[in-house]
C-alpha cells in the first residue's frame, strides 16, 4: 500500500473509531483524533521527505496505487504524488493535525464535531492525492455536507443558518458545473476512462477539436473558480468563514479552497490547453476582481474574520493570475502560493478564532493594546499579517514573487496593478488590523483575556508559524519539486497549442534565478 | 403455453390469497403475524428469483408475457421494495381501526400487478397490470377511514387515475386502429414505416401520457402532493418506489423497444419533461412544511430526475434509471421508517416537529440525515453514484446534440435547489429550536434491522456501485440500443 492511503485512511479510521466510543468519553475522542491526524501527518512529512528518492510510477506519479472500483466505467481508487500536490498534501496533513488542535475549545457535542472532522479531513486529503477524476470530484464533496452541518451546529454569529446555506449552495453549485466539465472531459476523449494518466495519453495523441476544448474550460474554469471563490463568485467565502467554527474555517480556506485552482493546474491546462488560451485573458481579468476589489473591500472590514476572509479572497487572485500566465515560472508560482496561503490562511483563521473564545467578539474595536495581554498570540498575529502584505522571509512572498515574474511577459500590465494591489491595498489592512487589535491603548474590558497557557495551545499556531517560515528561507525544497512536474504541464500545453511562444528551454535559467532570489530574500 | 415463466406472480398472489384466507380465522390482535408472513414469504420467493434466468428470453401466454434479464430485474426490484414496505407497515399498522391483514394483501396484489408491467410485452398485459396496481392503491390510499385527508387523498388519486386510465386506454385503441398491433414485437415492426402516422402519434403520446400519471411527471403530477400527504405512510413508500418504478419499466419498455424509431423523434419532448418535472417538482418542494409533502415534491423531481435517463435515449441512461430506482428505493424506505417511528408519537407531521431528534434519537437522527444527503444526491452515498450515472448519460449526448446541454443545466439548478429543503430538513434535526419529540421513541426489532439494513445499502451502494451497475447493466441488454 502506498503511504498516500495510509495519510488518507488514517483520518477515516478515526472517525469510525469516534463513532464507536460513548458520547461521554470526551479524553477518548480528542485523543483518537489527535493521534490519527497526528499520524497522518507524520506520514506525510516521510512522503515528503522520501520524495526524491521514491520511484516514480506510471505517468510520473510517486508512492502510486491503484486499486479497480468500477470497472464498467473504468473507474479506479488512485492515488499518487508528483511536485504540484505533494506539498499541498504536506500542508493539508500539517493543517489537519493544527485544525484538531485547536478544537480543544469545543464544547458542545464533542463526538459530533470530531467525527465530522474527520470526515472532512479525509475528503480534503484524498481529493489532493486522486489522480482519477471521479475520486478527484468524490472526495472533495465529501467535505461538502460536514461542513454544513459544523457551521449550522457550532458556527457563531446571527447569520449562521444564511452563511452555512449560502456556502453549501455555492459550493454544489460550483461542484456540479466542474462535474459536467469533467464528464465531458470523459466523453469526448472517446479514452472511455476516468484515469487522468491514461486520459493525458489519449489526448495527446488525439486532442479534442478546439470548440470543444473552449466549451469544457470554460466548465472547469467557472465551475472550479465558484470552488476558489474566483470574483464575481466570492462572495460565500468571507460570509461562510466568518460564521464557521474555527477548526471549519482553517480547512476550509486553508486546503479545501486550493482543490478548485488544484483542478485547474491538474486536469484543465494540460487535457485542454486550446480552451486554456481562449480564456486566459478572461481570467486575467477577473483576477483582478479578486486582488484589487476583494483587497479594497478587506480594507473596509471592521471585524477581523471578515477582514482576513476577504483578504484570503484576495490572495486567490495570485494564484489565478499565475495559472493565466501559462508559463512555467507562473503555475510554479501559483503552486508555491497555493500551500503557502494554506499555512497562512490556516493560521490567522486559528488566531482569530483564539481570539473570538478570549472575547466573543472579533468586531476590532473593541480590542485595543491586546499586544499587552497577549504577547504570544499577538506576536504570531503580526506575523501573520505581515505574512500576508508578502513580507520577504515567509513562502507566500516566494510565490507571490515567482506568480509576478512569470506574468511580467504576457500581462505586463496586470503585474503592475497587482503588485500596487497587493503591496499597498495588502499593507494598509493588515497594518490597520494590527494596530486596531494589538496597538494602542488597552480596551477597557480586556482584561479577562489571557495568552496561550500551556503547550498544546501554542502547538499548532507555532507548527504553522514554523512551516510558513521554513518554506520561505528554503523554498527550493518545495520549488525543486513544483517545477520538474509543472515543466511537465507546460510541454503539454506546449504541445497542444503548438505554441512556441511558452518555449521552456528559453526560461529555464530564469526561474532558477527567480526562485534563487525569493529564496535569499 | 408456459405458465413456470410468471410462477414468480403465481407464487405472489398464492401469497396474497393466503394471507386474504388466514385474516378469516386469525384473532385480531394476531393479525400482525399476517405482516410478518407476507414478508417472510416474500424475501421466499424472492430468493427463489434467484435460481431463474432471464437469458434467452422466455414468452408466454401468446408472447403477451415476457420474461427477460429486464423483466427479472424490475421483479426482483419490486419483490424487495414489498418486503420493505411491508414492514413499515407493520410498524404503521397500529393506526390502522381495522383491516390490517387485508392492507397486508392488497400491497402482495399491489406488488403482483407490478411484477406484470415489468413483464409486459402486449398492451393488453400493460393495462391489465396497471389496473391491478392502480386499483389496490385506490384502497391502500384511503385507508385511514376516519382521516378526511386519507379519504381526500383516495378520491383525487382515484379521479385521476381514471382520467389517465382513460388517456391510456384511448391511447391504445388508437395505436391499434393504425397499426393493427397490440404485441410490442409486431408493433415495432409496423412502426417503423409509420413514424409519420399523427394519429398513431397521438395515441403514443396519451400512452405515455397515461404512464406519467404513475411516475407523477408533468404535466400529470397534480395528485402527487395531495395524495402523498393523505395516505398512509407506508402507502405513500409504496406509490414512491413501486409505482414510480413499474411506469418507468412499462416505459422503458415501450420506447425503447415497440416503438424505437418513433422514441428517437421525440428527444426534445421527453427533454422538456424531463426539465420542467424536476423544476416544478423542486421549487414547490421550497416552501413546504409537511414532510410527506415535501418527500411528495421530491418525489416528482426525482421522477424528472429519472426521466433524463429515458431522454438520453441510450443503454447508459437506461443503466442510470435501474441503478438509481434502487438507490431511492433505500433511501425513501429509511426516511418513511423514521418518519413513521418518530410521528406516531406526535400525532403531527410537519418538519419542525423533528426538532431536537439528534438529541433524542441520534440513531434515528443520524439515519433521517443519510438518506437526505443520499436524496441530495452527494457522495458518498447511493444517491450521489445514481445522479452521477444519469448526468453521465445526458452529458453524453449532448457532444452530439446541444440542447441536452440546458437539460443538464436544469438538473444542476434543480440539485441546488434541492439541496435548500433537504438540508432544512438536516438542519431541523440537529439545531430545530422545538420540542415535540418524547424521551424515548421505540421501535421493534424488526424496524431497527431495517434501518440498519438500508443505511447500510445506501452506503453500499455509494462505496461499492460495481454489482449493482452489472447487474443493471445486463438488464438493460435486453432493449433495443
Amino acid at each position: 500500500m502506498s503511504i498516500l492511503t495510509f495519510i488518507l485512511i488514517l483520518p477515516l479510521l478515526g472517525a469510525g473509531l469516534v463513532a464507536m466510543l460513548p458520547k461521554s468519553a470526551k479524553g477518548g475522542i480528542r485523543t483518537v483524533a489527535l493521534a490519527t491526524t497526528a499520524l497522518s501527518m507524520l506520514c506525510a512529512v516521510i512522503a515528503f521527505l522520501t520524495f526524491n528518492s521514491a520511484t516514480a510510477g506510471p505517468g510520473g506519479y510517486k508512492f502510486y496505487q491503484k486499486a479497480a472500483w468500477v470497472t464498467a466505467l473504468d473507474i479506479n481508487y488512485q492515488v499518487g504524488a508528483d511536485g504540484i500536490n505533494i506539498g499541498l498534501i504536506l500542508m493539508g496533513a500539517i493543517v489537519s493535525f493544527a485544525a484538531v488542535c485547536v478544537s480543544r475549545t469545543i464544547q458542545d457535542r464533542i463526538k459530533e464535531f470530531h467525527f465530522l472532522m474527520l470526515i472532512m479531513i479525509a475528503g480534503i486529503l484524498g481529493a489532493f492525492m486522486s489522480i482519477d477524476i471521479f475520486f478527484f470530484y468524490f472526495f472533495h464533496e465529501l467535505a461538502l455536507v460536514p461542513t454544513f452541518i459544523m457551521i449550522g451546529i457550532w458556527g457563531r454569529g446571527k447569520d449562521k443558518n444564511f452563511a452555512t446555506y449560502k456556502m453549501t449552495l455555492y459550493l454544489t453549485l460550483g461542484a456540479l458545473v466542474a462535474l459536467v466539465g469533467l464528464v465531458l472531459l470523459y466523453v469526448q476523449s472517446g479514452a472511455k476512462t476516468f484515469d487522468l494518466i491514461a486520459l493525458q495519453e489519449q489526448l495527446q495523441e488525439n486532442p479534442i477539436s478546439a470548440n470543444s476544448q473552449t466549451t469544457i474550460f470554460g466548465f472547469l474554469l467557472f465551475g472550479f473558480g465558484i470552488l476558489v471563490s474566483l470574483w464575481p463568485f466570492h462572495t460565500w467565502a468571507p460570509i461562510g468563514y466568518g460564521a464557521a467554527p474555527t477548526a471549519t474555517a482553517m480547512l476550509h480556506a486553508g486546503v479545501l479552497k486550493k482543490f478548485g485552482i488544484y483542478g485547474l493546474i491538474r486536469i484543465a491546462l494540460p487535457l485542454v490547453p486550446q480552451g486554456a488560451q481562449v480564456w486566459l485573458e478572461v481570467l486575467a481579468w477577473l483576477c483582478m476582481g479578486n486582488i484589487l476589489y476583494c483587497g479594497w473591500v478587506a480594507m473596509r472590514q471592521k471585524n477581523l474574520n471578515m477582514l482576513i476572509g476577504n483578504s484570503s479572497v484576495a490572495h486567490m487572485g495570485f494564484v489565478f493570475l499565475g495559472i493565466a500566465s501559462m508559463n512555467l515560472i507562473g503555475i510554479s508560482g501559483a503552486v508555491l502560493v497555493m500551500v503557502a496561503h494554506g499555512f497562512l490562511a490556516a493560521l490567522s483563521f486559528g488566531l482569530s478564532g483564539y481570539l473570538y473564545d478570549q472575547k466573543k467578539t472579533l468586531e476590532m474595536d473593541q480590542y485595543g493594546g491586546t499586544l499587552k495581554q497577549l504577547p504570544f498570540i499577538g506576536t504570531l498575529l503580526v506575523m501573520a499579517m505581515m505574512a500576508g502584505c508578502g513580507l520577504p522571509g515567509f513562502a507566500n512572498f516566494a510565490g507571490e514573487v515567482t506568480v509576478l515574474f512569470g506574468a511580467w511577459k504576457s500581462l505586463p500590465w496586470f503585474v503592475v496593478a497587482t503588485a500596487w494591489g497587493a503591496l499597498i491595498i495588502g499593507a494598509v489592512y493588515a497594518l490597520r488590523a494590527v494596530r486596531k487589535i494589538l496597538h494602542g491603548p488597552v480596551a477597557s474590558e480586556a482584561s479577562s483575556i489571557e495568552d496561550a497557557a500551556n503547550y498544546w495551545i501554542k502547538l499548532p499556531f507555532v507548527l504553522l508559524v514554523a512551516s510558513l517560515l521554513f518554506f520561505g528561507i528554503f523554498p527550493s525544497l518545495l520549488t525543486n519539486k513544483i517545477r520538474t512536474s509543472v515543466a511537465e504541464v507546460v510541454k503539454s500545453i506546449e504541445a497542444g497549442t503548438q505554441d512556441s511562444t511558452i518555449m521552456l528551454a528559453e526560461e529555464t535559467d530564469s526561474v532558477e534565478s527567480n526562485i534563487q532570489l525569493a529564496g535569499q530574500d | 403455453m408456459n405458465i413456470a415463466a410468471s410462477i414468480l406472480e403465481i407464487a405472489v398472489i398464492g401469497l396474497g390469497i393466503a394471507v386474504m384466507l388466514a385474516d378469516l380465522w386469525l384473532p385480531r390482535e394476531k393479525k400482525i403475524w399476517l405482516g410478518y408472513a407476507s414478508a417472510a414469504g416474500l424475501a421466499l420467493i424472492l430468493f427463489g428469483s434467484f435460481s431463474m434466468s432471464g437469458n434467452p428470453a422466455t414468452l408466454a401466454f401468446g408472447d403477451m408475457y415476457i420474461l427477460d434479464g429486464f423483466a427479472l430485474f424490475f421483479k426482483r426490484f419490486f419483490l424487495i421494495a414489498a418486503i420493505l414496505v411491508v414492514v413499515v407497515s407493520i410498524e404503521y399498522s397500529p393506526k390502522f381501526q381495522s383491516g390490517k391483514g387485508e392492507y397486508f394483501t392488497l400491497i402482495l396484489f399491489a406488488l403482483a400487478g407490478m411484477m406484470f408491467s415489468a413483464s409486459a410485452n402486449h398492451f393488453a398485459l400493460l393495462f391489465v397490470s396497471l389496473e391491478l396496481m392502480t386499483i389496490t392503491f385506490y384502497i391502500l390510499t384511503s385507508f385511514l377511514r376516519s382521516h378526511l385527508f386519507s379519504l381526500e387523498a383516495g378520491i383525487k388519486y382515484l379521479i385521476l387515475g381514471a382520467l389517465s386510465s382513460g388517456f391510456l386506454v384511448y391511447g391504445i385503441a388508437l395505436v391499434y386502429g393504425t397499426t393493427g398491433a397490440m404485441d410490442f414485437a409486431e408493433l415495432s415492426e409496423k412502426s417503423e414505416t409509420m413514424t409519420n402516422n399523427p394519429l398513431l402519434l397521438v395515441g403514443l403520446l396519451m400512452i405515455i401520457g397515461g404512464l406519467a400519471f404513475k411516475i407523477a411527471a408533468f404535466p400529470f403530477h397534480i395528485w402527487a402532493p395531495d395524495v402523498y400527504q393523505g395516505s398512509p405512510a407506508s402507502t405513500t413508500a409504496f406509490l414512491a418506489i413501486g409505482s414510480k418504478a413499474a411506469g418507468f419499466a412499462l416505459l422503458m419498455r415501450l420506447l425503447f423497444t415497440a416503438v424505437p424509431e418513433i422514441t428517437i423523434e421525440w428527444e426534445k419532448l421527453l427533454m422538456i419533461m424531463a426539465g420542467v418535472t424536476i423544476l416544478y417538482g423542486n421549487l414547490c418542494a421550497l416552501p413546504q412544511r409537511n414532510i410527506k409533502r415535501l418527500l411528495g415534491y421530491s418525489s416528482i423531481a426525482n421522477g424528472g430526475y429519472l426521466l433524463m435517463g429515458i431522454a438520453a435515449m441510450s443503454a447508459s441512461g437506461s443503466t442510470a434509471i435501474l441503478y438509481y430506482l434502487y438507490s431511492y428505493m433505500f433511501t425513501v424506505v429509511a426516511a418513511f421508517m423514521v418518519i413513521v417511528l418518530v410521528m406516531r408519537h406526535i400525532g403531527a407531521e410537519d418538519i419542525v416537529h423533528l426538532a431536537k431528534l439528534h438529541e433524542r434519537a441520534p440513531g434515528l437522527a443520524g439515519v433521517m440525515t443519510l438518506s437526505m444527503v443520499s436524496l441530495a444526491g452527494i457522495p458518498p452515498l447511493a444517491g450521489f453514484f445514481g445522479k452521477f450515472l444519469l448526468f453521465k448519460a445526458v452529458v453524453e449526448q449532448a457532444t452530439a446534440y446541444a440542447p441536452y446541454y440546458y437539460l443538464a443545466g436544469v438538473a444542476i439548478v434543480g440539485v441546488v435547489i434541492s439541496l435548500y429543503y433537504y438540508f432544512g430538513i438536516i438542519r431541523t434535526i440537529y439545531w430545530g429550536k422545538q420540542q415535540m419529540i418524547p424521551e424515548t421513541i421505540h421501535m421493534s426489532p424488526l424496524s431497527r434491522a431495517t434501518l440498519w439494513v438500508c443505511s447500510a445499502l445506501m452506503i453500499y451502494l455509494g462505496i461499492m456501485p460495481e454489482r449493482l451497475m452489472q447487474a443493471a447493466t445486463v438488464a438493460v441488454e435486453s432493449l433495443n440500443f
